[in-house]
């Protein structure tokens, strides 16, 4: 049974058709955009928040041609399992999700920090403006960390997140998502994203993930299911690989170590 | 370049819990007699104050040289890491207790995030007199305890956002 949708806020279906529009107008262009767009109107906050001005082009120099250091001063190991940092077992889907950070050519970013948070089982964040009216789960938090190896890999432990509804239109619902924040070697490399489970129902009607036009770039963000990372009796596996912008820096500057 | 980067998406609005944290805007503490302030306000397209962005600040030390320590997540009060992050309260201002950098036209590179920002944007935040001639916008303001950049996403006197040449 659908609640009507109020006079004064969009429905989904005019969502939807702002979208398809948006999609038809990308089609016909026939340029590929592989990044997000700044200004998509269908994201009712984005209206106001996006620059109208292009961007600036410069060369980079000085500290942007370097990033941040993290170490194991910042980050304790325990930190990627989101799963152990209350005294029970969180309610939900056990997972482990796990893939690679590489720059643009290919080369692992080493030893650099990953931060991930996310809503939990029932799609409810521990955040105080969360009013979905979800359960809260006192075994999760939804928020962890860790170093990449020397491999540019990463691993979480984690519990599957559920989809959540939000206020942008009427019956507006989130695909299930983990929020990820990545630095590269460079200060310009800097990435937050979010990765989606392979299928997800809401993709179509979801303005967040639609703000990428290009479909071959919005899938970049859906993790694959790999029974290879899946571990018996304990937790399903997911892979999501992530690759940060070609960083300026030569291959010799890279490989040293 | 070979592989294709993956697509940025919005902070979202639920990031207060997972990425602020304390000390995070501290980058010094602020009984350093060489401590400063750089903060500043982040401002929509209407002029209304944005109470859920976050900024990241990178600079350099006062002698001009790039910080390669870590601990930017658990200062110890004394190793400058360069590094901080700071969430906007609720007029939709930003603080960061750190030092003035150094070098031969010294900045605060600036990340800047918020919900309904579909991407980071990147900007520098120039020292009073330090921008190049052609840098198309304000520098920061000097005031009585270190700097103000007010960041505008939006409008006539929108902050410039960078886009780095890739070679
Ligand atoms: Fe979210």
């Amino acid at each position: 049974m659908t609640t009507p949708t109020p006079s004064d806020v969009a429905s989904q279906a005019d969502i939807t058709a702002e979208i398809e529009a948006i999609s038809k107008e990308y089609d016909a262009a026939g340029v590929v955009e592989d990044n997000v767009r700044l200004d998509y109107a269908p994201y009712r906050s984005s209206i106001l928040r996006h620059p109208t001005k292009a961007l600036h082009q410069v060369d980079p120099e000085g500290i942007e041609l370097v990033a941040p250091v993290f170490g194991q001063r910042d980050v304790d190991p325990l930190e990627a399992d989101l799963t152990i940092q209350h005294r029970g077992e969180p309610v939900g889907e056990r997972m482990v999700v796990t893939g690679r950070v590489t720059d643009g050519e290919g080369r692992p970013i080493r030893h650099q920090l990953v931060e991930i948070w996310q809503a939990n089982a029932g799609g409810r964040y521990i955040h105080q403006r969360d009013q979905h009216p979800a359960a809260i789960d006192p075994n999760f938090t939804g928020m962890g960390r860790c170093l990449t190896d020397a491999d540019g890999s990463y691993e979480f432990t984690t519990i599957k997140p559920g989809p959540y509804p939000w206020r942008n239109h009427h019956n507006a619902w989130r695909p299930a998502h983990i929020h990820f924040s990545l630095f590269g070697t460079e200060f310009t490399q800097r990435l937050i994203t979010q990765m989606y489970f392979p299928g997800d129902p809401l993709f179509a009607l979801d303005p967040i993930y639609q703000s990428i036009v290009d479909p071959a770039a919005r899938q970049r963000l859906v993790a694959t299911y790999d029974h290879d990372v899946t571990r018996h009796e304990w937790a399903t596996g997911y892979r999501w690989d992530i690759v940060l912008t070609g960083s300026h820096r030569t291959v010799f500057e890279e490989d040293e170590q | 370049m070979s592989l294709t980067p993956t697509p940025g998406q919005t902070v979202g609005p639920f990031f207060g819990f997972a990425l602020p944290y304390d000390g995070g805007g501290e980058l010094v503490p602020h009984t350093r007699p060489d401590a400063i302030r750089l903060h500043g306000r982040v401002y929509d397209g209407a002029g209304d104050p944005v109470p859920d962005a976050l900024v990241e600040v990178w600079q350099a030390a006062p002698d001009g040289s790039v910080p390669q320590e870590p601990g930017s997540l658990h200062r110890d009060g004394y190793t400058f890491t360069g590094w901080g992050r700071a969430a906007t309260d609720r007029t939709g201002r930003y603080q960061f207790t750190t030092l003035r950098p150094g070098g031969a036209s010294p900045y605060f590179a600036l990340t800047v995030f918020a919900r309904g920002l579909t991407d980071r944007l990147f900007t520098r935040a120039y020292l009073p007199g330090a921008a190049p001639a052609a840098w198309p916008g304000p520098a920061a303001q000097a005031d009585d305890r270190g700097f103000v950049f007010d960041i505008r996403l939006q409008g006539e006197d929108e902050t410039v956002f960078l886009t780095y040449a890739q070679d």
